[in-house]
């Protein structure tokens, strides 16, 4: 256990290495400068001050330089739009995002698994078939489109739901402002984990030991739900793990769309106001979030399947 | 009627794309209690099916019994639903099948899938079901029982896998155990040592063991009755000293001459039946068998034979009397 650990901890830092200094390079790739310098009454002097005070004249290689050494040390600059650390500007935004990012797969989950198991035992018949197509839609529909079209029903026609905001204190506000971004999340994700259950229970329930659980009399039921189940989501746990980024990214847009104050519109506006900084801190963020979830989710595979060692 | 399980007339199809096949038609058989029958036949002859539709877990696999009965203990398998049935298998008639590699749950232990049908079908508490396990697990000679109970299926050879399917098997006491190829899978050693143990095992229970096989050296070890099926159909059975002293069938009769023997100098080339079984979707006219024997007359391409009986035995043949005097040629 500890081996793999200390081996994932070196694996991870190189990895963040990789996407700090992709994401560090495209940025300074892109015209302009951070909005502090953009100010359209600003003199060509103060922005050369400006300019000289944050840095950006030095090359971008010691520039990044400078930020690795730095965030090494767990200090990610400040903010050059609001002067902020950004550690706390990210900080305040994460509940959110977690908040949209633990129902969406919490019903991925459980509704797709479902849904999957259900599909496989309707197999070919109309049950499967409508999931399918359902599925399909979900995984080809463009998310900003549906949560557009969202609104436009639901917000605007019969003015059941909030068009964006987290809402209020209540539950019942928070309930209502996050239903339409989790749904709209969860297209990219619960069509996906319908799909990988239903192809792996099919392809369990013909294995040879499903006919030696049902030649000891045990009832359907426990056959499916115990002995073929059981085997079948050791694919779909490992699927889980590729989902998390993916639903990050969607974070992206349907925050964007709701105006939700989480991590995805974060990264925009940041990215907007070419603020380095900040772009880098919630780059740095993330990538450690997905690492971790996808720790998580190996540690869960090495316990349902015996036969992965050295793990956990 | 005497016996334990009496299969009459039994024909079971399958559906598949194209259609209906017969895998098996017309199959009567007995097991007295006690008795151990080797159904014995080359690939695809209809020993398997034969098996599942007793067990009823043909269902599963896309066929269905389309005629026949099967009594067991004057009860019709056949007419029973599957949850009457999920009382009956692994408790009055058991199955082992024929791959240990792929038979058990990766997983769960050895333990958890030995004592669940113990608990399934005895409703006794979770102590006494682990106590009954691990006896089993010692009856079938496993050593180190305390940790194999914990161990999966993974951990363990090909023929510890095996005596575990055995163990799942004998949990509760059952009648009638039926072995598919049990030792098909696993090198001879092994082999030797699992009939071994199933003779043993009967010896000690009194129960009925019908042992599936292409093997007719093995069928000599252990049976008291063969049963030759061909094709889907059976062609010949009888004793095992009928069947080996004076097979009347020429199948029979090619099965018997392709066993090795280990005595003398090995000058001639080992015997081996031409062809191969036809497939039943293009089964020939007349006796399924004609094509691959050299007894066949012209009676033989156009008319089936009836399975004739006589002196406890059975035979499907037009020329029984010609078999009986001739041998057959080497080739």
């Amino acid at each position: 256990m500890l081996q793999f650990v200390i081996k994932r901890f070196g694996q991870s830092i190189v990895l963040i290495l990789i996407v700090t200094i992709i994401t560090f390079f495209l940025m300074n790739l892109a015209p302009g400068g951070p909005s502090s310098m953009m100010r359209l009454d600003a003199t060509e002097e103060e922005r050369q001050a400006i300019a000289e005070q944050l840095g950006l004249n030095d090359p971008v290689v010691v520039r990044y330089g400078n930020w690795l050494v730095n965030a090494f040390q767990g200090d990610l600059g400040l903010s050059l739009s609001s002067g902020e650390p950004v550690m706390d500007r990210i900080m305040e935004r994460v509940p959110y995002t977690l908040q949209l990012a633990v129902w969406t797969i919490l019903i991925s989950v459980i509704v797709g698994i479902i849904l999957g198991i259900l599909s496989a035992k309707k197999r070919n018949k109309w049950q499967d078939h409508v999931i399918n197509f359902g599925s399909v839609i979900g995984l080809s529909v463009p998310s900003f489109w549906l949560a557009i079209m969202f609104i436009l029903l639901f917000s605007v026609q019969l003015g059941w739901l909030p068009s964006s905001g987290v809402g209020g204190a209540s539950l019942m506000e928070q309930f209502t402002s996050s239903l339409m971004p989790v749904i709209i999340l969860s297209t990219a994700t619960l069509p996906t984990i319908v799909r990988f259950t239903r192809s792996s229970m099919l392809e369990v329930v013909s294995q040879n030991f499903i006919r030696t659980s049902r030649a000891k009399g045990l009832k359907e039921r426990v056959v499916i739900y115990s002995h073929a189940l059981r085997n079948a989501l050791i694919p779909v746990i490992s699927i889980i793990g590729v989902l998390i980024p993916r639903l990050l990214s969607g974070t992206v847009i349907v925050e964007s769309v709701f105006g939700w104050p989480g991590i995805g519109r974060l990264i925009v506006e940041a990215a907007e106001g070419r603020d380095y900084n900040l772009v880098m801190g919630v780059t740095v963020i993330v990538t450690i979030v997905v690492i971790i979830s996808n720790f998580i989710v190996d540690i869960i595979y090495s316990k349902v399947d015996p036969r992965v060692k050295n793990v956990g | 009627m005497t016996g334990l399980l009496n299969v009459n007339n039994l024909s079971v199809d399958f559906k598949t794309d194209s259609g209906k096949i017969k895998a098996i038609e017309d199959v009567s058989f007995q097991v007295k209690p006690g008795e151990t029958v080797c159904i014995v036949g080359e690939s695809g002859s209809g020993k398997s099916v034969t098996s599942l539709a007793i067990m009823r877990l043909l269902e599963f696999e896309n066929g269905e019994i389309s005629n026949g009965e099967i009594l067991f203990k004057e009860e019709d398998l056949a007419r029973k639903t599957q949850d009457e049935m999920s009382n009956i298998r692994g408790n009055d008639i058991s199955i082992i099948f024929q791959e240990p590699m792929t038979a058990l749950n990766p997983v769960f232990t050895i333990g958890r899938q030995l004592m669940e049908g113990i608990q399934h079908h005895q409703k006794v508490s979770k102590q006494d079901a682990e106590k009954k396990a691990k006896e089993l697990l010692g009856l079938v000679g496993i050593n180190d029982i305390e940790d194999r109970m914990y161990q999966y299926p993974h951990e363990l050879s090909g023929g510890m896998r095996q005596r575990v399917m055995i163990a799942i098997a004998l949990a509760c006491d059952p009648k009638l155990l039926i072995a598919d190829e049990p030792t098909t899978a696993l090198d001879v050693t092994i082999e030797s040592q699992i009939l071994t143990l199933l003779n043993e095992l009967k010896e000690k229970t009194n129960m009925s063991i019908i042992l599936i096989t292409h093997d007719m050296g093995v069928a000599a070890e252990i049976a008291d009755k063969i049963v030759v099926m061909y094709a889907g159909k059976i062609v010949e059975q009888g004793s095992v000293y009928q069947l080996f002293d004076e097979p009347t069938h020429p199948y029979t009769k090619g099965l018997l001459k392709s066993i090795p023997q280990d005595k003398g100098p090995r000058l001639k080339r080992l015997y081996s039946i031409q062809g191969t079984i036809p497939s039943l979707t293009q089964l020939p006219k007349g006796c399924r068998f004609h094509p691959r024997c050299e007894f066949a007359t012209e009676k033989c391409l156009q008319e089936e034979p009836p399975l004739l009986k006589a002196n406890e035995r059975e035979v499907a043949c037009w020329n029984y009397e010609d078999v009986i005097k001739k041998e057959v040629k080497q080739t």
